[in-house]
């Protein structure tokens, strides 16, 4: 066991991988001798190869574009978009070719891809660096969408991701890039996709959240608690498939659901959620199923993004009147 | 003054002149007479299942179908080229070369009848299906190309494109990467004129499109696209060079004479008189010209192998028509590798919906 960074978790996972799986190959822009904007592929060229591990010219269409076709020729690509929010100029080969290119060829070439891409706000940084997308690729189909919120859970989750015969998005929490450090064991190890994690068990509300919200979650607990109100907190890890299973148990259980999440509200995984858990445990729900999410405006710039971004008070705030309904 | 802007006109590969008379010995690509025989009856055979198509699709028994008149050299010689441990990235329009590819005539109409089953192509080894976004297929081929460089493999990805999607980001973006990679692709444009209705004159100022290739550090040439000798002798160089150096544009300049798709109406957006004088250039006409000039072929061997051909291509029709009814969990089945269990919950309560309405007592 080593203490990692989510950083440092991710990179364990794919030099795991690279040395498992001769198969696997990591580009993007910058990875290669630098090792990543936030250096998360640092030292992993020098360690595989440059045939491995490699940087792209700078265009994003191209990078998902050319791992279509690395799939159908047989190896398992993992790329790396520098920030979700420029992600778009290869929107379209992920909607038109990898999220399709199972069916369309009726099971003859699947796209064992990952792409990797940094989300999500509370870093300070420019416009275009903050955005969280996660429900334009969940409401694909074909794709699955996984976003950790602890270095262990980053590294086996991305282990499973590569491992998948299925083309993942896995969008990593910027904000909680080095923000946590946590035990992570140096081998390989998997977390299976489409599994939730209930965090801390409770019975007077479900509070379901992924990403960096997790922890502003946790950060609100500690208010709740206080106020002895018993949280139950699950970490989806896995946006789609989704864990209904988990989501119904622990809403039969408290009679409360509150999702957050910092993506705007509207059509969002947020909304799939509570659509979901209405139609499973419609009767035990005892108010109605709330969500704390960004507003449906553009997230603002570093100077405002605070007040965009839930906030644990917030987060206190919706759970009390939740539970208080 | 000394005008620095100027530059010298590059002449076009051209082999075979409009009346099938050889104009360049020395360009001539290195096949006997059989193979050009060969070639010709293929030519021949995609030319008379693209007819057969269009009239399956007036019957109302196919979908929208993209005929390939007039462009049947290109496929027919890249086709007798490409090789089995090659690797065939279509656009659409390449009828002759899906089938030397090994695809069966089947496939490609129940793809056009709406079938996913046709996309599959499981005859022919290392094909893509076609693709509907234009251009977006070429960075397939730039992947495919990468990862025959990471194993070593001795081989070419042919990719083709048409002269529409040259203005796409994704044709530069995959030539840009190509080029980086030094990966054995080998593009091909079709340069057929017309974008739908869009002329290639309001799709670019490029001169020739081969010269977009100067852009990428790599090389381009433009070949008569109704030449069967030329684009032979074009893609012959192609593959050697893609595979030893590195990734090659070759833009065949030909004419589609039929419509875009069978939805397309030409009258609406060019004259007849250029249609006739495209049809004075046509590609079968001239390598027919020049095999009956040797005595290789007469009328009245084209009549009888025509008939031949329509029968073979009426009964894969007619194998197509018989393939079954699509079933609830066919939409379900390839959707992932491992389905997701929302996907189960779904088919089952479509099943279940479907047996209460057929069991339900509907008042008439």
């Amino acid at each position: 066991m080593a203490v990692m960074t989510m950083v440092q978790a991710i990179q364990s996972a794919l030099a795991v991988k690279l040395a498992e799986d001769d198969r696997v190959m990591v580009y993007g822009e910058d990875v290669g001798v630098e090792g990543g904007v936030f250096r998360v592929t640092q030292d992993l060229q020098k360690r595989f190869g440059a045939d491995r591990v490699f940087d792209s010219p700078l265009a994003e269409s191209a990078i998902i574009g050319t791992a279509v076709g690395m799939c159908i020729a047989g190896l398992r690509p993992v790329v790396e978009i520098q920030f979700s929010g420029f992600i778009f100029p290869g929107f379209n080969q992920l909607l038109t070719h990898v999220a399709r290119y199972n069916n369309r060829t009726q099971g003859r070439y699947s796209m064992p891809m990952v792409v990797r891409t940094p989300y999500g706000g509370g870093v300070r940084a420019l416009e275009h660096h903050s955005d969280s997308e996660e429900a334009y690729f969940a409401h694909t189909p074909g794709l699955k969408v996984v976003i950790p919120a602890t270095p262990h859970d980053a590294k086996g989750l991305l282990i499973s991701a590569i491992e998948s015969d299925d083309p993942v998005i896995f969008m990593e929490p910027k904000r909680l890039y080095r923000a946590i450090k946590q035990e992570v064991s140096e081998e390989s190890f998997s977390i299976p996709l489409g599994k939730a994690k209930v965090v801390t068990e409770g019975d007077h509300i479900t509070v379901v959240s992924y990403g960096a919200m997790v922890r502003e979650v946790q950060k609100a607990m500690v208010f709740a608690a206080k106020a002895g109100i018993k949280v139950e907190l699950i970490d989806l890890r896995t946006i789609y498939p989704l864990d209904r299973e988990t989501l119904a148990r622990s809403v039969k259980k408290t009679g409360h659901l509150l999702v957050v999440s910092e993506s705007p509200s509207f059509a969002s995984v947020a909304s799939e959620i509570m659509a979901a858990v209405s139609e499973d445990v419609f009767l035990s729900l005892e108010a109605p199923p709330a969500r704390l999410t960004g507003f449906d405006t553009v997230i603002p710039l570093p100077h405002g993004e605070m007040l965009y971004l839930p906030e644990p008070e917030r987060i206190f705030y919706a759970i009390k009147n939740s539970v208080e309904y | 003054m000394f005008n620095p802007f100027t530059r010298p006109e590059i002449p076009m590969l051209r082999v075979l002149d409009a009346d099938g008379r050889i104009t360049d010995e020395e360009r001539k690509p290195p096949l006997g007479d059989e193979d050009v025989l060969d070639a010709y009856k293929r030519m021949l055979f995609a030319r008379t299942a693209d007819a057969q198509c269009i009239s399956y699709q007036r019957q109302g028994r196919m979908y929208t179908y993209p005929p390939n008149l007039g462009q049947e050299a290109i496929a027919g010689a890249f086709g007798r080229v490409i090789r089995s441990e090659d690797w065939l990235v279509p656009a659409f329009r390449e009828l002759g070369a899906w089938l030397q590819k090994g695809v069966r005539m089947r496939d490609i109409f129940l793809l056009w009848m709406g079938v996913e089953e046709g996309n599959r192509m499981s005859d022919a080894p290392r094909m893509l299906p076609p693709s509907v976004p234009i251009a977006s297929q070429l960075l397939h081929a730039v992947g495919i190309g990468k990862a025959m460089r990471y194993r070593k493999e001795e081989a070419a990805v042919f990719a083709f494109v048409g002269d529409g999607g040259t203005s796409t980001g994704d044709f530069h973006e995959a030539l840009n990467f190509a080029a980086v990679w030094d990966v054995p692709v080998v593009f091909v444009i079709q340069n057929n004129q017309y974008a739908i209705s869009v002329p290639l004159r309001m799709q670019t100022r490029s001169r020739r499109l081969a010269d977009r290739a100067d852009g990428f550090g790599i090389p381009g040439i433009q070949v008569d696209g109704n030449d069967f000798f030329a684009l032979s002798t074009a893609a012959m160089a192609a593959r050697e060079y893609a595979i030893e150096k590195g990734p090659v544009l070759v833009e065949a300049l030909t004419y589609r004479r039929g419509a875009h798709t069978t939805s397309d109406d030409p009258s609406k957006y060019r004259a007849p008189e250029e249609e006739k004088i495209w049809e004075t250039r046509d590609p079968l006409r001239r390598l027919r010209l020049y095999l009956e000039s040797k005595g290789l072929w007469r009328e009245e061997d084209e009549r009888a192998l025509v008939d031949i051909y329509k029968q073979e291509i009426d009964q894969e029709f007619q194998i197509a028509e018989g393939y079954p009814a699509t079933r609830p969990e066919d939409i379900f089945r390839h959707a992932y590798r491992e389905m997701p269990v929302d996907l189960k919950r779904q088919q089952a309560e479509f099943e279940k919906y479907l047996n209460w309405k057929e069991h339900y007592q509907w008042q008439s």
